[in-house]
C-alpha cells in the first residue's frame, strides 16, 4: 500500500459527505457541574468499571476514537493557576493507563490519551504509546498538550516556568518556546516509533540472531531540551506511526498540527472562522513540505443534546445554576436536538472540517445521546459509517501505514 | 515441637531479554504481542500465583560497539503493558520494575497510583537504579549521576514517592450530588518535599488507591541495595535459588529488619528460580542439558567469554580451546547495558581458573559457558520439584520463588497444571485466592495497619 496522495476528505473509497466522530473524555463531563447530574457517578471515576463503560458506549456508537484528558496537577477552574475548590472534580488517573485497561475490553475504536509534553520524557511517552498499540492491535493515538502552569512545573522542580498571563495571542515567548519542546517531543517520539524497522526481528536459528540489528537504528535527536540515542526498547507498532493530534488555538500550535500531527482539533464558532482557520493550517502544510500527506482538521464542540430543545436549555441552565456561573468554552457550545447538531456538523464539514471531537457537557447523558442520537441522524443523511470498516485508527481515518522512515527504499 | 509449615509464595517472571529465554525453540511465540502476555497472566492466574513481574531495560544492550543480537531483544513498555494485563485478569498481583533514576517521583507516583485503582489493589514497584552515561543518553539529563549517588537517589525517590501517595488519606473524596461538596479537603494532596534530589511541592492528584501506596520490591544485591530492601522494601527479588546461598541471602537480610523496627514477616525473599520439568527424573535431566545447550549457541557462547576477556573473539572457534590471550582490563567495557559484567571483580583471575577448569575436564568454550552458567534451578519430575521447593521453602532458602520459564509464552503452562496441585496437597500453596488485594496475597499489612502499630509502638 502506498501513502495516500489525497486528503482524507476527499478519499474515494468514503461517500464525500462522510465525518468523522470522535468524543473527548473528561471526568464526568465538560461542564464542572456535570458530576451533580443523577447519572453522573463521580463516586465512581477512579475505577476502570467507569472508564470501559464510557468508552464502550462511544464503541457502540461506531465513533472513530475517545479522548482522554490529563494533566500534570490537579484540575483548576483558572486556567494557569491552581486553586482551592471543594465544589468541583478534582484528581484523575493516567490518561495512558486508562486507555490501556480499557483496550482488552474493546475492538475497535481508537484510544487517544492525553500526554503533557513538557516535563516528560519523549522515550518513556514513545514506547507507552507504542505499547498500546500492541495492547489495542492497532488504536493507539496521542494528544499532545503543553502546560505553562507553575504549580505543575513545581511538581517535577526541574525548572521554573514565568508566570503568564493568558495563552491569548500574541503568545508570550514561554508559550512559544513549550510549542517548540513539544514538536521535538513528537519528532523524537514518532522516529524511536520507526527506530526498529519492521521485520528487523528474523529468528535466525542457523546463525543464533534473533533480530537483524543493520534493521535497528539510532535517531541520534539533538535538540535544545533533550537529546535522544535510541533505538527504543519497544518493536515498531502495529500501526506504524500511531496516531498524533493536537488541539490548537492559533498560529503557533497551528504550525505543530501542520507540521507534525495526523489530527488537528481547532474551535472555530462558526463556518466562515472554521474556513480561514483550515486555510491557515492548510498553507503551513504546504510550507512544511507536507501537502501530499492526510491531515485531518476537527472542529470541537461542547454539546448539550436532548431530543428536546428546550429540555436541553433547560439542563445547561440547571448546571450553570450548580456552579454559579455561565458555562464557558474555547470551543462552541452547542445546546439542541441531534438533529440540529447534525446539520451544524454538516454546515461546518462544508467549511474544510473533515471531522468533529465532541465534548460531552455531561458524560453519562450527553454520551448516550451521542451514540444513539446523533450517530443514527447521521447514519440516515448518508454522513456516517455503519459499521467499522477497519482494524486500526489509521484505517478508520483513511490514513495509511506509513513507510518507515530508516528503511532503505 | 515442630514448627508450623510455611505458606510459599509463587510468582512468573515473564520470559525476557536474557540468554535463559529460548527464542529458538519451534514452540516459542511472540515476545511483544499482548496475546503472549494474555496467555502467561491467565496461567499464573489459574496457578493461583502472587503475581506477574516484569522486568525493564531503557537501553538495547550493546557489545563491540553494536546492538546485541543473539538474544531476545525488545520489550513493551511496563505500565502499560500492566495496566492492559489488569483487565485480562481478577487477582494476579501486577509487579512492574521501574527505574528510579531516569523518572521524576511525581510521575512515577501518579502511575503506580493509577496502576493501583485501574487494578483494584494488585500493583507492585520494583525500584531498580543505574547510573550509567549509556543509558542515560536516552534521556533528558544524561548520565547525570555518579555511580555512589544512585541509592542515596533511589531512597530519596522513594520516601518522596511515599509521601505523594500520602498525600492524600482515602476520606477527601465525598461527592455528595446533593450539597455539591466533592472534596472535604481543599488542600487533598498537599505536598512539600525538600530534600539534595528532589525538591518539589504542590498538589499530588491522583486520590489514594486501594492498596494506599504499591507493593514495593527491591532487587540489588550490594550491601547498601541489601540495607535499602531492609528499611523500606515488602520484597526482594533475589538472585539466590540454591539452598545454601538462598539461606545465607535469607539470614544476612532479614537479621537487618530489626534495625528498622519491622518483623521478618515483613520482608519477604524471592529468588529467580529457573526449572526442568518433565515426567520423570531422567527425562528432566536429559531436558535440563537440552536446554542449556539451546541457551548457550556457539555464538553466545563466545559473546559470554567476551563478558571477562573484554576483547573481541569473534575469531575463536566455540567447539574449540579458551583462548591464550589474556582479558583485557586497561579498556572501557566490551559489553554495555548488561550489569552481570560487573560481577567478574578480577577478569585475570576467572581466566586463569576457567583454563584450568576447561582442561581438566577437556572443555571447549561453549562446554565451559554451559557448565560455568546457571544451571537451573528445580530439575526433575512434578512430584521432585514440588518437594524439592518445598523443602527451600521450609528452609529458610526463601520465601517462595519467581519463577523464570524458558518458553514463551507456555513456559508455565506445565507448572501450573502439574508441579501446583501437588504443593496445594501438601498444604503449603493456596487453593484458591483468599484476598483481592495483591498484600493480601503476600500476607502485607495495609500501609495505614502499619504506620499505626509503628506509632503506637
Amino acid at each position: 500500500m502506498s501513502p495516500s496522495s489525497a486528503n482524507p476528505a476527499t478519499a474515494s473509497e468514503r461517500p464525500a459527505s462522510a465525518l468523522h466522530l470522535a468524543v473527548a473524555l473528561d471526568g464526568t463531563g465538560w461542564h464542572p457541574a456535570s458530576w451533580r447530574e443523577p447519572v453522573a457517578r463521580p463516586r465512581d471515576l477512579f475505577t476502570a468499571r467507569y472508564w470501559a463503560d464510557l468508552v464502550t458506549e462511544a464503541e457502540h456508537g461506531l465513533l472513530d476514537f475517545v479522548t482522554l484528558e490529563d494533566g500534570l496537577g490537579p484540575q483548576s477552574s483558572h486556567f494557569l493557576d491552581p486553586d482551592e475548590r471543594t465544589d468541583q472534580v478534582r484528581g484523575r488517573l493516567d490518561a495512558v493507563l486508562v486507555a490501556s485497561r480499557v483496550a482488552p475490553l474493546t475492538r475497535h475504536i481508537g484510544l487517544v490519551p492525553t500526554v503533557v509534553a513538557t516535563h516528560t520524557e519523549p522515550f518513556h511517552i514513545s514506547k507507552a504509546i507504542a505499547t498500546l498499540d500492541y495492547v489495542s492491535t492497532g488504536r493507539a493515538g496521542l494528544r499532545v498538550q503543553i502546560t505553562a502552569r507553575p504549580n505543575e512545573a513545581a511538581h517535577f522542580g526541574r525548572r521554573t516556568l514565568e508566570r503568564i498571563d493568558s495563552y491569548d495571542p500574541p503568545l508570550p515567548p514561554v508559550v512559544s518556546e513549550l510549542f517548540d519542546e513539544a514538536a521535538d517531543h513528537v519528532e523524537v517520539v514518532r522516529r524511536l516509533w520507526d527506530s526498529w524497522e519492521d521485520d528487523a526481528e528474523i529468528r535466525d536459528v542457523a546463525t543464533g540472531r534473533f533480530i537483524d540489528r543493520d534493521k535497528l537504528h539510532y535517531i541520534d535527536f539533538q535538540g535544545r531540551h533533550f537529546s535522544v540515542k535510541g533505538p527504543s526498547i519497544t518493536p515498531r507498532p502495529p500501526q506504524g506511526q500511531p496516531l498524533v493530534t493536537a488541539l490548537a488555538h492559533a498560529t503557533v500550535p497551528y504550525r505543530l498540527v501542520a507540521r507534525a500531527a495526523d489530527v488537528g482539533y481547532v474551535t472555530p464558532h462558526d463556518a466562515g472562522q472554521a474556513r480561514a482557520i483550515v486555510a491557515e493550517i492548510r498553507a503551513e502544510q504546504d510550507a512544511a513540505g507536507r501537502s501530499a500527506e492526510p491531515l485531518h482538521v476537527f472542529g470541537d464542540l461542547v454539546v448539550f443534546l436532548d431530543d428536546d430543545p428546550g429540555a436541553a436549555r433547560a439542563r445547561r441552565e440547571r448546571l450553570d445554576a450548580l456552579a454559579g456561573e455561565p458555562y464557558t468554552s474555547d470551543a462552541l457550545v452547542f445546546t439542541g436536538t441531534p438533529a440540529q447538531l447534525a446539520d451544524q456538523l454538516q454546515e461546518l464539514q462544508s467549511a474544510g472540517l473533515t471531522g468533529f471531537r465532541l465534548r460531552p457537557a455531561v458524560a453519562g447523558h450527553d454520551l448516550p445521546a451521542i451514540t444513539r442520537g446523533l450517530v443514527p441522524e447521521l447514519q440516515r443523511r448518508g454522513a456516517f459509517r455503519r459499521a467499522y470498516e477497519a482494524d486500526t485508527l489509521r484505517g478508520l481515518l483513511g490514513l495509511a501505514r506509513p513507510a518507515n522512515r530508516y528503511a532503505a527504499a | 515441637m515442630s514448627k508450623p509449615l510455611k505458606q510459599i509464595h509463587l510468582a512468573a517472571h515473564f520470559p525476557g531479554v536474557n540468554n535463559t529465554t529460548v527464542w529458538s525453540d519451534p514452540r516459542a511465540g511472540s515476545h511483544i504481542a499482548f496475546d503472549s502476555f494474555v496467555h502467561f497472566a491467565r496461567t499464573a492466574e489459574r496457578a493461583k500465583f502472587d503475581f506477574l513481574f516484569l522486568a525493564e531495560g531503557l537501553r538495547l544492550r550493546e557489545q563491540g560497539g553494536r546492538i546485541y543480537d543473539l538474544d531476545v531483544v525488545g520489550r513493551p513498555d511496563t505500565f502499560t503493558v500492566l495496566a492492559a494485563l489488569a483487565a485480562v485478569t481478577d487477582r494476579l498481583g501486577l509487579t512492574g520494575t521501574i527505574n528510579s533514576t531516569f523518572n521524576e517521583p511525581y510521575e512515577v507516583a501518579r502511575q503506580f497510583a493509577s496502576l493501583d485503582h485501574l487494578s483494584d489493589g494488585r500493583s507492585a514497584w520494583n525500584v531498580v537504579t543505574s547510573w550509567d552515561a549509556f543509558t542515560g543518553e536516552n534521556f533528558r539529563r544524561g548520565g547525570f549521576l555518579p555511580q555512589d549517588e544512585r541509592y542515596s537517589r533511589a531512597k530519596e525517590f522513594l520516601a518522596t514517592a511515599h509521601e505523594l501517595f500520602d498525600s492524600w488519606q482515602g476520606d477527601e473524596i465525598v461527592a455528595d450530588q446533593a450539597t455539591g461538596t466533592f472534596l472535604r479537603d481543599a488542600q487533598a494532596g498537599a505536598f512539600v518535599h525538600h530534600g539534595k534530589h528532589f525538591d518539589i511541592h504542590g498538589r499530588f492528584n491522583v486520590p489514594r488507591s486501594p492498596q494506599g501506596r504499591p507493593v514495593i520490591f527491591q532487587a540489588g544485591d550490594s550491601d547498601e541495595g541489601r540495607e535499602f530492601a531492609a528499611a523500606e522494601a515488602d520484597a526482594i527479588f533475589s538472585r539466590y535459588g540454591t539452598l545454601e546461598a538462598g539461606q545465607a541471602f535469607y539470614t544476612d537480610v532479614k537479621s537487618r529488619l530489626a534495625k528498622y523496627g519491622r518483623r521478618p514477616d515483613q520482608l519477604l525473599i524471592l529468588p529467580a528460580a529457573t526449572f526442568a520439568l518433565a515426567d520423570t527424573d531422567a527425562e528432566a535431566e536429559e531436558l535440563a542439558r537440552e536446554v542449556r545447550r539451546q541457551q548457550v549457541s556457539g555464538a553466545t557462547a563466545l559473546k559470554h567469554l567476551e563478558f571477562v576477556w573484554n576483547r573481541d573473539l569473534s575469531g575463536y572457534d566455540p567447539e574449540g580451546p579458551l583462548p591464550d590471550v589474556d582479558p583485557d582490563v586497561d579498556t572501557d567495557h566490551i559489553a554495555r547495558g548488561r550489569a552481570q559484567v560487573r560481577m567478574y571483580r578480577d577478569p585475570l583471575a576467572t581466566a586463569r581458573e576457567w583454563r584450568e577448569l576447561a582442561a581438566a575436564n577437556n572443555w571447549s568454550i561453549r562446554d565451559l559457558v554451559i557448565h560455568t552458567g546457571n544451571r537451573q534451578n528445580f530439575v526433575g519430575s512434578p512430584s521432585t520439584i514440588a518437594k524439592t521447593l518445598n523443602e527451600y521453602v521450609q528452609a529458610d532458602a526463601s520465601d517462595g520463588f519467581i519463577l523464570v520459564p524458558h518458553i514463551t509464552p507456555t513456559g508455565l503452562d506445565e507448572f501450573a497444571d502439574k508441579v501446583v496441585p501437588l504443593l496445594q496437597e501438601q498444604g503449603v500453596f493456596r487453593t484458591d485466592y483468599e484476598g483481592t488485594t495483591l498484600r493480601d496475597h503476600l500476607g502485607l499489612a495495609h500501609p495505614d495497619e502499619t504506620r499505626e502499630h509503628r506509632a503506637a509502638s
